[in-house]
């Protein structure tokens, strides 16, 4: 009974760190950009659509496309308003551009949070689930929502490796991760290749971040949070390696819940990172990275 | 008849001689508009339970001002946002004393912020009182050391006196009317709990509630499936809850989750009105102590501050929100007693406060007292109550003087001991 609960429980949380973290390595593997702004787009999702709902008395679908909507300009928004700026100006030195990209990006979720903060308070917000009640499976109580959640994050992976491995410009994106030189060369835009990262990445870290606000809740602290446990993810996987991602997040997810369960929820995130240190011990460029 | 005309050089004379008598005039009029009796007001401005401190406060001056203030002299609330964080809050309580020079400071919900501060006001010997942090340290550290600590003053019930009031509501309500038999307590590790679950755990034995487990949690938990999940295999007729840092999120998922079992107790988040807004109605069914709420006549002033306070700000205060405006009428009450803002004098005026405000009547215990300037709590001044959030609605089930309803659960809730 308590294996089954941990099996459950474990990948509905494990899928959702996975979708949350898929996004985040995508932008480094392609741009190679740590956008330390990810947790705050999350969270304004979350409350986007909260606000829609509660608010502005929208139904659950249209309250979580805005949500959706609101991290797709947020992500526009890092990019041309941070990021590109940082990557283009002359006076800021190339081999000190990444530096700047990571405290660009860092303020710019510090500025998102208080903004969260000022609006809408620091507490707590949960978006309403699409849908309610409880299913028994096998004996183990069950929210729809959560299956739901572990759906919606599977899916949406899904569609992510079809759109990369499948489709001329998700060729394209796959090209630019490993030769953005190359990839100029065949006379393809790397600017427009950026923008579409950008864009997969604001629809990912949206489904993500609403995903998030109706099976756990969000407040603009989970900003730091958050982000944290994306980079722990994306760090433990290989930075850049979508697949590697996909792996820790479940590695991550099982731990976190099996120590809730069999040790105390008070240490839930302890083994995780310790698995982080020894990672980073053995094989430091994580588990699927490439040197 | 000679006309005489003067030259304009006497008439500016006159007018200056004019513009100063009058000067002197306003000068010794009652407004005494140089000289305000100045209130610092250091809170939680983006917390559910710490927004409604500077709103309330501001309200009750303003109720003061229009009045004439006190003695002719006018109360200006001077705020400042401590983001939940004790560094801040001493920064804010310092610049308040020399830099803004408030006369006395009004400060946090949160008790690792107020025990932070309880050395600055012994060291800058500037009156401080906090309208919602419940730490029994907080009086227990006057008692200790009276001439030292005397500066603050505990304007909201001890963990210990909180203890008690969720014991005799868990008497009648859970016990006698509802025949349960079995607890768990469910907190977060805070400094407020530790002696509240001391209470809760000497308490509900007394009352017939036997404790079955006691879980304490991390105020950073989000996911509280793994929490709800061991209390259920305890199999408890009651979660009795001291959360505070959160709520939102263990009430919803509580709902999602369809727990079968009730949570009854502290929960402070769910004091405010726009906990339902935010739990999108998962709030339905909690039970929660507090000092006063929306439409229970505690006393004759707890209905319109309630009321004018959600015609001004939109919702219901929250618990610190009442004690907060209650806060600035007795200090009022204590300016004018003393006839003077000095910091001693206005300490002395405090421990004679005998004021009823829209929580009850407060009084300080005294130097002989564990909990010296801590409010005194029972019958005949403040007991506080039991409300339930049903249908969107804050309602008082407890005591029966005041309730409006019998309780209700929601649908999921399994009452098995009735």
């Amino acid at each position: 009974m308590l294996t089954l609960q941990i099996l459950i429980d474990g990948f509905a949380v494990s899928a959702l760190y996975a979708l949350g973290a898929t996004g985040f390595t995508l932008i480094f593997g392609v741009s190679g950009v740590l956008n330390l702004s990810h947790g705050a787009i999350m969270v304004a999702a979350a409350v986007a659509a909260w606000a829609a709902a509660s608010v502005l008395h929208t139904d659950t679908y249209t309250g979580a496309l805005i949500g959706v909507a609101v991290a797709l300009v947020m992500s526009f928004a890092t990019y041309f308003a941070v990021v590109q700026p940082i990557q283009k100006s002359r006076r800021i030195p190339n081999e000190e551009k990444e530096i700047f990209v990571l405290t660009g990006t860092l303020l710019w979720g510090i500025m998102i949070q208080e903004l969260i903060a000022y609006c809408f308070t620091n507490n707590a917000k949960t978006v309403l689930p699409i849908v309610e009640g409880v299913v028994n499976i096998l004996g183990v109580r069950t929210p729809k929502n959560e299956i739901f959640t572990a759906v919606v994050c599977c899916l949406v992976i899904a569609l992510l490796w079809l759109l990369v491995n499948r489709t001329r410009t998700g060729k394209a994106v796959l090209a630019a991760s490993m030769n953005p030189r190359g990839v100029t060369l065949l006379g393809l835009e790397l600017t427009s290749i950026y923008v579409v990262v950008w864009a997969i990445y604001g629809v990912l870290a949206g489904i993500a971040g609403v995903l998030l606000g109706m099976f756990l809740g969000v407040s603009s602290y989970s900003v730091g949070p958050l982000t944290a446990s994306a980079f722990s993810i994306v760090v433990l996987g290989g930075l850049g390696s979508v697949s590697g991602s996909l792996i820790a997040a479940f590695v991550v997810g099982y731990l976190e819940t099996i120590t809730a369960y069999l040790i105390s929820p008070a240490y839930r995130t302890i083994p995780a990172l310790l698995l982080l240190v020894v990672v980073m011990y053995i094989r430091p460029q994580g588990l699927l990275g490439r040197r | 008849m000679r006309i005489t005309s003067r030259p304009p050089v006497f008439w500016s004379i006159n007018a200056l001689l004019g513009a100063t008598a009058l000067g002197l005039i306003s000068a010794s009029s009652p407004a005494f508009a140089a000289d305000p009796i100045k209130i610092g007001v250091i809170a939680e401005a983006q917390a559910i339970a710490g927004a409604s401190i500077p709103q309330a406060a501001q309200m009750a001056a303003d109720e003061i001002n229009a009045k004439g203030g006190v003695d002719g002299r006018k109360i200006e609330i001077v705020t400042y946002d401590n983001h939940s964080s004790s560094a801040d809050s001493v920064r804010a309580f310092q610049r308040a004393v020399n830099e803004d020079k408030v006369n006395i400071v009004i400060a946090s919900y949160i008790s690792e912020v107020v025990l932070a501060l309880e050395p600055w006001a012994s060291r800058l010997k500037t009156p401080f009182v906090t309208p919602g942090a419940a730490s029994n340290e907080i009086s227990k550290s006057v008692h200790a050391d009276y001439e030292k600590n005397k500066y603050t003053f505990h304007g909201y019930l001890t963990s210990a006196a909180l203890a008690l009031s969720v014991c005799d509501a868990a008497k009648e309500l859970l016990v006698d009317q509802k025949h349960m038999k079995t607890a768990v307590i469910m907190s977060e590790d805070a400094a407020w709990t530790k002696p509240l679950d001391i209470g809760y755990e000497e308490c509900l034995p007394k009352i017939g509630l036997k404790v079955l487990d006691h879980i304490r949690f991390s105020p950073d938990t989000t996911d509280f499936t793994p929490i709800f999940n061991k209390i259920e295999a305890a199999k408890p007729d009651v979660m009795i809850t001291g959360i505070s840092h959160v709520g939102v999120q263990p009430t919803v998922q509580w709902k999602n989750q369809q727990v079968p079992i009730p949570m009854f107790g502290i929960s402070s988040q769910a004091t405010n009105s726009t906990f339902g807004k935010d739990t999108n109605d998962a709030a339905n069914g909690v039970l929660y102590q507090g000092v006063s709420g929306p439409g229970v006549a505690v006393t004759p002033k707890s209905i319109p501050f309630a009321d004018g306070f959600k015609a001004k700000f939109g919702n219901y205060p929250s618990y610190a929100g009442y004690t907060a405006y209650d806060e600035v009428y007795y200090i009022a009450d204590a300016v004018k007693r003393a006839g003077s803002t000095d910091a001693d004098k206005l300490v002395d005026a405090l421990e004679k406060t005998d004021w009823e405000g829209t929580i009850g009547r407060v009084q300080f215990y005294g130097k002989d007292d564990p909990f010296t300037h801590s409010i005194k709590y029972g019958k005949g001044l403040i007991t506080g109550l039991m409300l339930q959030w049903q249908d969107g609605q804050q309602v008082a089930v407890w005591p029966k003087e005041v309730a409006k309803t019998q309780i209700k659960f929601p649908s999921f809730i399994k009452v098995t001991a009735n």
